[in-house]
């Protein structure tokens, strides 16, 4: 283990004398430095653009706006100033690992945002007569038949513009199957561990939610879900591997069980980076499953999105799927199936979810990941995220609590509970000492089924050198937290901000800036 | 592989950590049966950068760029210069390769930012509070509708017929399984807004009267007399935007007395990028702010005093509420949303209302040169920087005429109410700065030529 630290010295909170209290005449400290909003710096007579004309008198009588607006400008150097200092005060995958759990922080290639910013691809209208757009058509097409290719399953839907817009892709399609068939089934079945959008996701559809119970080593319990299953269940919402970092070794039984009582089964594909390559989910019996372009197949995180989350279906599911799509056809034209040609090409669709076709500045950036890895890649990324959970997991398993890990390896992500914490002490804590150590920390307080929850997703692209910093760095933490050490109570110590007061926050919510 | 630092050495020594004796050791819970030996077959395996660059290259070749040529396509979508600084901008790797601020003291560049978002949304649309952004002006429609059945506890929404007819599809596909009632249809080609017709209908069950401004066509309109008419019933009205650089010359529809106002963003900074992704903005009065959805920043203060940013509210969320959220939504639009912002913060108040005159006035241009094309006329009494014409034939057809010729002149409304022949003579003509004097010659000749 790299020897961070041999002088054994530790932060101190701020108040405990010495330099860090040294007031500053700007409030900044050296390359930390304070950012005022443009509200404050601004003025609404500031432009950063200039026009080459000016604006002609209009006539739109009473609908002209005469009163003031609000909007200061900068100028184009303060602007690109002001965001340049505020892009400082943010964690990022370039800066460092970045281990949240569930969300795969892997690397962004920069040839991906390359390629989407070609004018061929940037500067393209999505209603353009389809002539005009055959090469963009054909990228959807393309990731498309990777997405099928790669899940084993039968068909794909491109245009939902998230993960979560994904889950309801799928559970529509559920639906519109099940109405189908004429029949009104109401229950979906979703573990207690699922992602909280699972649930909310039934629930916006129309469905009433019900909880599948876990075994002691965490995952669904197979026998329970058969005593469950009846004809008012519409299907099951599963994450594989699961949100305990484990894969669900029943699940071709619970796939049989599911359909042999004529439900469907979703999965919950947020954790796909753990078998890209090495499981086909259509092997596994499933109906439908969403995947996160911005997970798997690095597209940027942007600070919270966009994100991008295509649904994989099965034969059972591929003709209820939403327009538009693209078709390749025998001449090697590509057409969008859209409203003009649905009636004809895809009549059972549910309909549109969106307005236009999906993501398609994130399909160029995935299928450019995707070429780059080819098949013999990808398999190699899932090998090395588990690898690496591995590592994790093994690494510090004897300083903090790992519930699953008696049970065997764990896929892509490890994970540890607060067990053992001194009194007083808690996981967050020992999220805000990683800060301290220079690193954004774990999922915390998720999945629910663990106390005091540390979800540590590492992924492929970190190298050894790096986890070997990162096992030391927490294994100090926990050590510090194991041994009550006060210091920790009130970290980060070195960050832009200390903890802030999120009760305040939403007690008394200021949403805007007021003059 | 270049994007896996992990050597053979270094796999090799981590296996022996972890004590297993090949990597197949970690992939145990995977039953035989279903785990693939190697990799897929049939499909090509890692290539250098060179050799995907120019796969991606010759797929890009075969699109026609709306900078390639006269270009005049709106309906939802518009093509305005962004200046150079805003890409390199949401470029740096703080903002791209972050994650969603769950950690505020390690993210206030994204939650600064956000805050400031907010208020400038709030502020173009005339309202008291927006929140972090939506996916996309479509879904933010239906979330609105939705959160007016909260609101009201009331479940028929009224759709004018000028809303964007795909933002209307998804009402319908949702409404379809959510039990919500629909009253909609498809626009005429008249000169005004069917907004009086919608002020009449509203009633004692009418949750929301959802309009579009500008319209679908390209029409503008007064919505104080129907914002009244819904508050005497106690319905909620929703407007749509989704043109918001209109908002530099046009009343805000929260002036005029909209409840919730939704839009798309992609006009302000974001680029056409072929339909997505773009940036759903939603507004509200402040009284309905714990019915919204999505996530939103406020301001606070961290231990020492200082001001800061965080995420709040959080308990209308899913990750929190599970079942019992508002909305089933989690990723936002962050980076499209700060490139919305970091354009409007370059134009500011001043350089909005100059770029939304400068718009106007081409369009205005552009829709008289145009009225002269033998057999051509403007539908439009009023418009900002889009309108729409009759044509003598059926526009899908000129649309493509119009392509041959080198100029892409608009969305006809046949592509959009295929099953509608009353509308198949009509073509949505958007006109923005792009649009050069030569382009709108361009346009008007070759229209000439296929007409003739």
């Amino acid at each position: 283990m790299t020897a961070l630290n041999p002088a054994g010295w530790r932060p101190e909170m701020h108040g405990a004398g010495g330099a860090a209290d040294t007031a500053t005449f700007t409030g900044s400290r050296a390359l930390m430095l304070e950012e005022p909003l443009i509200f404050e710096i601004g003025s609404t007579a500031t432009t950063g653009v200039d026009f080459d004309e000016a604006a002609p008198a209009a006539d739109l009588g009473a609908l002209m706006r005469r009163d003031p607006i609000g909007l200061p400008g900068l100028s184009e150097s303060e602007t690109v100033r002001h965001y340049t200092r505020l892009s400082r005060q943010n964690y990022a995958i370039d800066l460092g690992l970045f281990p949240l759990g569930s969300c795969t922080m892997k690397h962004n290639p920069r040839l991906n945002e390359k390629v989407a910013r070609m004018p061929g691809f940037a500067d393209v209208h999505p209603l353009q007569p389809q002539e005009t757009v055959q090469g963009a058509l054909a990228v959807i097409n393309e990731l498309a038949v990777w997405l099928i290719e790669l899940t084993g399953m039968y068909g794909v839907a491109m245009s939902p513009k998230a993960g979560a817009h994904g889950e309801l892709c799928g559970i529509l399609c559920i639906k519109a199957a099940l109405e189908a068939r004429g029949e009104d089934r109401r229950v979906l079945l979703v573990p207690e561990s699922a992602h909280g959008t699972n649930p909310a996701t039934a629930a916006f559809a129309g469905f009433t939610v019900e909880d599948i119970p876990a075994t002691a080593e965490g995952r669904v319990d197979l026998a329970a879900l058969k005593a469950r299953l009846g004809p008012d269940v519409a299907g099951v919402m599963i994450t594989n591997p699961n949100t305990c970092g484990l894969f669900e070794r029943d699940m071709k039984a619970i796939s049989d069980a599911v359909h042999a009582v004529g439900g469907y089964v979703y999965c919950d594909g947020a954790n796909f980076n753990a078998i890209v390559g090495k499981v086909r989910p259509g092997d596994l019996g499933i109906d439908a499953m969403h995947i996160n372009l911005h997970k798997t197949f690095s597209t940027p995180h942007g600070g919270g999105g966009p994100g991008s989350g295509p649904v994989v279906l099965s034969k059972a599911l591929a003709p209820y799927g939403p327009i538009p799509y693209s078709a390749r056809y025998a001449d090697g034209a590509f057409k969008l199936v859209e409203e003009e040609s649905a009636g004809a090409e895809h009549p059972d669709t549910f309909g549109r979810m969106t307005a236009f076709h999906g993501q398609m500045g994130m399909f160029t950036r995935a299928l450019t990941y995707i070429l780059s890895h080819g098949a013999d890649g990808l398999k190699q990324v899932a090998e090395d995220a588990v690898l690496n959970a591995n590592y994790i997991l093994r690494s510090l398993e004897d300083v903090l609590d790992a519930p699953f890990a008696a049970s065997g390896p764990c896929m892509h992500e490890a994970l540890f509970s607060d067990r053992g914490l001194a009194e007083g002490f808690s996981t967050l804590d020992i999220a805000k000492g990683l800060i301290d150590e220079g690193y954004h920390p774990m999922t915390v307080y998720f999945p629910l089924v663990v106390h005091g929850a540390m979800l540590v997703e590492p992924t492929e692209t970190e190298s050894k050198a790096v986890l070997d910093q990162f096992v030391g760095a927490l294994r100090s933490i926990a050590l510090r937290a194991k041994n009550g050490d006060p210091a920790l109570k009130s970290a980060p110590h070195f960050a832009p901000r200390a903890r802030l007061d999120e009760t305040l926050a939403a007690r008394k919510p200021v949403l805007r800036w007021e003059d | 592989m270049r994007y896996l630092p992990l050597t053979p050495d270094d796999r090799s020594a981590m296996l022996a950590a972890v004590g297993a004796a090949s990597i197949d050791d970690l992939f145990v819970d995977v039953p035989a049966e279903a785990r693939l030996d190697g990799p897929i077959t049939g499909l090509p395996n890692h290539a250098s950068e060179l050799a995907v660059e120019r796969h991606m290259a010759a797929l890009a070749r075969q699109n026609r760029a709306a900078g390639d040529g006269p270009f005049f396509l709106g309906a939802g979508a518009y093509r305005h210069h962004v200046p150079a600084s805003v890409d390199h901008l949401i470029q740096r790797g703080e903002f791209l390769t972050a994650y969603t601020p769950y950690q505020p003291e390690i993210a206030q560049g994204t939650l600064q930012m956000l805050f400031e978002f907010q208020t400038q949304v709030a502020r173009l649309f005339g309202t008291d509070v927006a929140n972090a952004s939506m996916y996309d002006g479509s879904t933010a429609c239906w979330e609105a509708i939705v959160m007016a059945r909260r609101i009201t506890k009331r479940g028929k929404a009224l759709l004018s017929t000028g809303l964007h007819p795909h933002y209307r599809s998804v009402a319908r596909t949702m409404a379809k399984y959510t039990g919500d009632q629909l009253v909609d249809g498809d626009p005429t080609l008249e000169a005004g807004t069917d907004w009086a017709v919608l002020a009449a209908a509203v009633d004692t069950d009418t949750s929301c009267v959802v309009v579009q401004y500008p319209d679908i066509l390209g029409r503008i309109d007064d919505m104080s007399a129907l914002a009244a008419a819904c508050q005497a019933a106690g319905a909620l009205l929703i407007a749509v935007v989704t043109e918001p650089v209109a908002l530099g010359l046009i009343r805000s529809p929260g002036e005029m007395g909209a409840d919730i106002v939704v839009g798309e963003g992609q006009a302000i900074g974001v680029g056409l990028q072929f339909g997505g992704p773009y940036v759903g903005l939603f507004a509200c009065k402040t009284k309905y702010v714990r019915q919204m959805p999505g996530r939103l920043c406020g301001e606070t203060v961290d231990a020492n005093g200082k001001r800061g940013f965080v995420l709040t509210l959080s308990t209308r969320e899913q990750h929190i509420r599970r079942e019992k959220a508002t909305s089933n939504i989690c990723t936002n639009a962050g980076l499209c949303a700060l490139a919305f912002s970091i354009h409007m913060t370059l134009l500011g108040e001043a350089g909005l209302r100059q770029l939304a005159g400068i718009n106007h006035g081409r369009a205005r241009v552009a829709a008289a040169e145009l009225a002269q094309v033998p057999g051509v006329s403007v539908v439009n009494s009023g418009f900002f920087n889009e309108f729409t014409l009759r044509l003598p034939v059926d526009a899908r057809a000129t649309v493509h005429k119009l392509a041959e010729k080198g100029v892409l002149g608009g969305v006809s409304l046949g592509r959009l109410y295929p099953d509608n022949d009353a509308l198949a003579n009509g073509l949505v003509v958007a006109v923005t700065e792009t649009a050069t004097e030569e382009d709108i010659a361009a346009f008007a000749a070759a229209l000439k030529e296929v007409l003739a």
